[in-house]
C-alpha cells in the first residue's frame, strides 16, 4: 500500500539531488561537491526534521491545520537565543563552544515547549479554532519580546542573534552540521519506533486510552521529539513560517493514509524534494534572486487559506 | 468623577508626561528658553500629537471594522488591510516614482481598501458557528498579501522601506513629517456623525436592512473610514498591530455596543495606550529607543489572550 509511491518519492529526491550537485558546475567538480555536499546535507536534515514535527505534531494535536511554527515553536527558539545573549553578554556567548550551545538551547526548550504546548494541547485540544489562534498569537507574542530584547542588546550583540532570527536555506549553518545530523537523526529514529504509537494515539485521547496507550504521555514523548527536531532547523536554517504545513498539506494530498509507516518517510522525502528541488530550481533554472523562504511562506500561506476553506465547507 | 473625564484626565497627563520623554533632557523648569520651546514645537510636540491621532485612529477603524465583520476578534492592521495597503505603496513608488505624496497616499488607501474589499469577500463564506476561524483567516490571508510586498521588495531592492512601514514607530516624527495623520484623525472622527448607523451594522443585514439602513452603503463607507486611516497610519508612521483590536473589545465591556457612548470612549483608550506604549519605547533603553510597534505587540498579544481565555470567553 503506498509503497510504490514511497519509492517514486524516493527516486525523484534522488534526482533532485543529482541535479543539486552535479548541473552548473564551473571549475572543479571536486570543489564543488565538497561545498554543495555540505549545504545538500543541511537541506536533507532541515527538510526530514521539519516534515517529521509538523506530521507529528498534527496527530497529536488531531489538527491537519496546526504545525510547530505556527504556534511558535521556532519563535521560542529564537527568544531563548536572545535571552542566552542579553543575560551571558555577546563575548562570553562567542567564546562557548557552539555545539554546547545548542544543546543546551535545545533541552532549554524542548522544556519549554513540553510545558507550554502540552498544557495548551490539553486545555484546549476540543476547540481547534481556539487552539490555532492562541498559537498564532502566542508566537506574534514571542516575536515581540524577542524583538524587544534584540533592541535592547548592542549592535555587536545583535549580530549574533541576528543570524538565528531570519530564514536562508541558501545560506545554512554548516559548522555545527555534525551535531545537528546526529541529534536529528537520534529523533528521527525515535520517531520512527514511535510510529504505531502514533498511528493509536491518532485515534483521538479515549480510543488511544481504551486501546491501552496513555494519550498524555505520547504526546509529551512526541512534543518532546518535535522540539529537538524544530531546534535543530531552527538552528540551521533560522524560522520557516508554512514550511511545515506545506510538506504536511502534500503528504497527505500524496499519501491519503493514516499509518505512520508511510507517512513519517514520506513526509520527510517530499520535503527534501521541495527545498533540494525548490533550490536548485531556484538557482540554476530561473536564475532567481528571492530567497526560498519566501516562495515557500508565499505557497505555504496560500495552501493554507485552501485548506482552511474546504475544511470549513466539508 | 464620570468615566469620560477621567480618561480625559489620564490622557492629558501622560500627552504632557510624554513632551518630557526623550534622548535630550528636559524638564519643566528649562520651559523658559527659547531651545526648549524649538524642541517641543518641532520634536515633541508633532510626536505626542502623531501618537495620539494614530492610536484613536487605529481603534476607531478596529471598532468599525469589528462590527462590520460582526466579528470581535478581526482588527484592519492584522487582516490584510495593513499589508495591502503597504503592497499599494510598493507599487506606487515602483510605477510611477515621480508621483505626489498626496497620490501615493490615496492609491496606498486604495489598495488598502481593495484588501478590505477582499477580506469580507472571504469571510462572507465562511460559516457564522466558527467565529474564530474569521480572525484565523485574516492574519493568513494579510501574511500571503504580505509575503507578495516582501517578494516585490526583494527583487527592486526595496526590502528597507517594507520593514520601516511593517514596525511601526514614532522615532522619526518631527514638525513636516506627520499631518497627515491629522486627516487619519479627521476621517475617524467624522465616522461620529455616522456612529448610530455603524451601531446598526453589528446586529447584521438583515436586521439592518430592515430598519431601513442602507446596509451597502454604510458599509461602504465604513471600509473607506478603515482604509483611509490605515493607510495613512501605514504610510507616516508604519504598522501598529493590536490597538485596533484589544481597544475596542476592553471598552465594549465597560461601555456597551452603542457607538455613540463608547465611541469616544474607544478613541480616547486607543490615545492613551499607544502614547503610554510609546513612553515605555523610549525609556526602556534610554537615550535609545524600540519601535512602539514591538511594546504594543507584547502588551497586546497579552492582552488578547486574556480576551481569549479570561473573562471575555463569552465573546467567542
Amino acid at each position: 500500500m503506498y509503497h510504490n509511491r514511497l519509492l517514486l518519492l524516493g527516486a525523484l529526491c534522488l534526482a533532485a539531488v543529482a541535479a543539486y550537485l552535479f548541473t552548473g558546475v564551473k571549475g572543479s567538480l571536486e570543489f564543488a561537491l565538497m561545498f554543495r555536499g555540505k549545504k545538500l546535507l543541511a537541506l536533507l536534515l532541515i527538510g526530514a526534521a521539519q516534515g517529521v514535527a509538523a506530521v507529528m505534531f498534527q496527530t497529536i494535536s488531531g489538527n491537519r491545520l496546526l504545525t510547530p511554527a505556527l504556534m511558535g515553536f521556532d519563535a521560542l527558539y529564537v527568544l531563548i537565543l536572545s535571552a542566552a545573549v542579553v543575560v551571558l553578554g555577546a563575548p562570553a556567548y562567542q567564546q562557548l563552544d557552539p555545539g554546547l550551545l545548542m544543546l543546551v538551547n535545545a533541552t532549554l526548550m524542548s522544556g519549554a515547549a513540553v510545558a507550554l504546548f502540552g498544557l495548551l494541547l490539553r486545555k484546549s485540544a476540543a476547540d481547534m479554532m481556539r487552539m490555532l489562534l492562541t498559537g498564532v498569537v502566542l508566537a506574534v507574542m514571542l516575536r515581540s519580546i524577542t524583538g524587544l530584547l534584540q533592541r535592547v542588546i548592542d549592535p555587536s550583540e545583535y549580530a549574533v542573534v541576528q543570524a538565528a532570527s531570519y530564514a536562508r536555506f541558501s545560506r545554512a549553518e554548516t559548522d555545527l552540521l555534525g551535531l545537528s545530523a546526529a541529534l536529528c537523526l537520534g529523533a528521527l529514529v525515535l520517531a520512527w519506533r514511535m510510529r504505531h504509537r502514533l498511528d493509536v494515539l491518532a485515534l483521538g485521547p479515549v480510543a488511544a486510552t481504551s486501546l491501552g496507550e496513555p494519550p498524555l504521555r505520547g504526546q509529551r514523548g512526541a512534543l518532546l521529539l518535535i522540539s529537538i527536531l524544530v531546534a535543530v532547523s531552527t538552528a540551521l536554517v533560522g524560522p520557516v513560517a508554512f514550511f511545515g504545513l506545506l510538506v504536511s498539506a502534500l503528504t497527505y494530498l500524496v499519501l491519503p493514509t493514516h499509518r505512520h509507516a508511510i507517512l513519517l518517510p514520506g513526509a520527510a522525502l517530499i520535503a527534501g524534494l521541495v527545498l533540494v528541488g525548490g533550490q536548485w530550481a531556484l538557482e540554476r533554472v530561473f536564475a532567481f534572486a528571492t530567497p526560498l523562504s519566501v516562495v515557500v511562506d508565499f505557497l505555504g500561506g496560500l495552501v493554507f487559506l485552501l485548506l482552511l476553506l474546504k475544511g470549513v465547507n466539508r | 468623577m464620570s468615566r469620560p473625564a477621567l480618561g480625559l484626565l489620564l490622557l492629558c497627563l501622560l500627552f504632557v508626561g510624554s513632551l518630557f520623554v526623550g534622548a535630550t533632557p528636559l524638564v519643566p523648569a528649562d520651559l523658559l528658553t527659547a531651545e526648549a520651546w524649538a524642541l517641543i514645537r518641532d520634536s515633541r510636540l508633532p510626536r505626542a500629537f502623531a501618537v495620539v491621532l494614530s492610536g484613536a485612529a487605529l481603534a476607531i477603524a478596529g471598532q468599525i471594522m469589528q462590527l462590520i465583520a460582526r466579528n470581535r476578534f478581526v482588527e484592519p492592521m492584522t487582516a490584510g488591510t495593513g499589508q495591502s495597503a503597504m503592497l499599494g505603496l510598493l507599487l506606487v513608488s515602483l510605477l510611477m516614482p515621480g508621483a505626489e505624496i498626496g497620490v501615493k497616499m490615496a492609491l496606498a488607501a486604495l489598495a488598502a481598501l481593495l484588501g478590505s474589499l477582499g477580506f469580507f469577500a472571504i469571510t462572507r463564506r465562511l460559516p457564522p458557528q466558527e467565529p474564530l476561524l474569521v480572525p484565523l483567516v485574516g492574519i493568513v490571508y494579510g501574511g500571503v498579501i504580505g509575503s507578495t510586498a516582501v517578494y516585490i521588495a526583494f527583487q527592486i531592492d526595496l526590502l528597507q522601506y517594507l520593514d520601516i512601514w511593517m514596525t511601526g514607530e514614532f522615532s522619526g516624527t518631527m514638525r513636516g513629517r506627520y499631518e497627515l495623520l491629522w486627516v487619519a484623525g479627521g476621517v475617524a472622527a467624522l465616522s461620529y456623525l455616522v456612529a448610530d448607523q455603524f451601531s446598526i451594522l453589528g446586529l447584521g443585514e438583515a436586521v439592518s436592512l430592515n430598519l431601513g439602513l442602507n446596509y451597502r452603503q454604510v458599509v461602504l463607507s465604513g471600509l473607506v473610514v478603515i482604509s483611509v486611516v490605515t493607510g495613512l497610519t501605514v504610510v507616516t508612521v508604519g504598522a501598529i498591530p493590536f490597538v485596533g483590536l484589544v481597544v475596542p473589545n476592553l471598552v465594549s465591556r465597560i461601555a456597551g455596543d452603542n457607538l455613540r457612548r463608547s465611541l469616544p470612549l474607544t478613541a480616547m483608550a486607543g490615545a492613551a495606550l499607544v502614547l503610554a506604549s510609546d513612553i515605555f519605547a523610549r525609556l526602556v533603553v534610554h537615550p535609545f529607543e524600540v519601535p512602539v510597534a514591538t511594546v504594543i505587540g507584547m502588551i497586546g498579544a497579552a492582552l488578547f489572550l486574556w480576551m481569549l481565555y479570561g473573562r471575555g470567553q463569552h465573546v467567542s
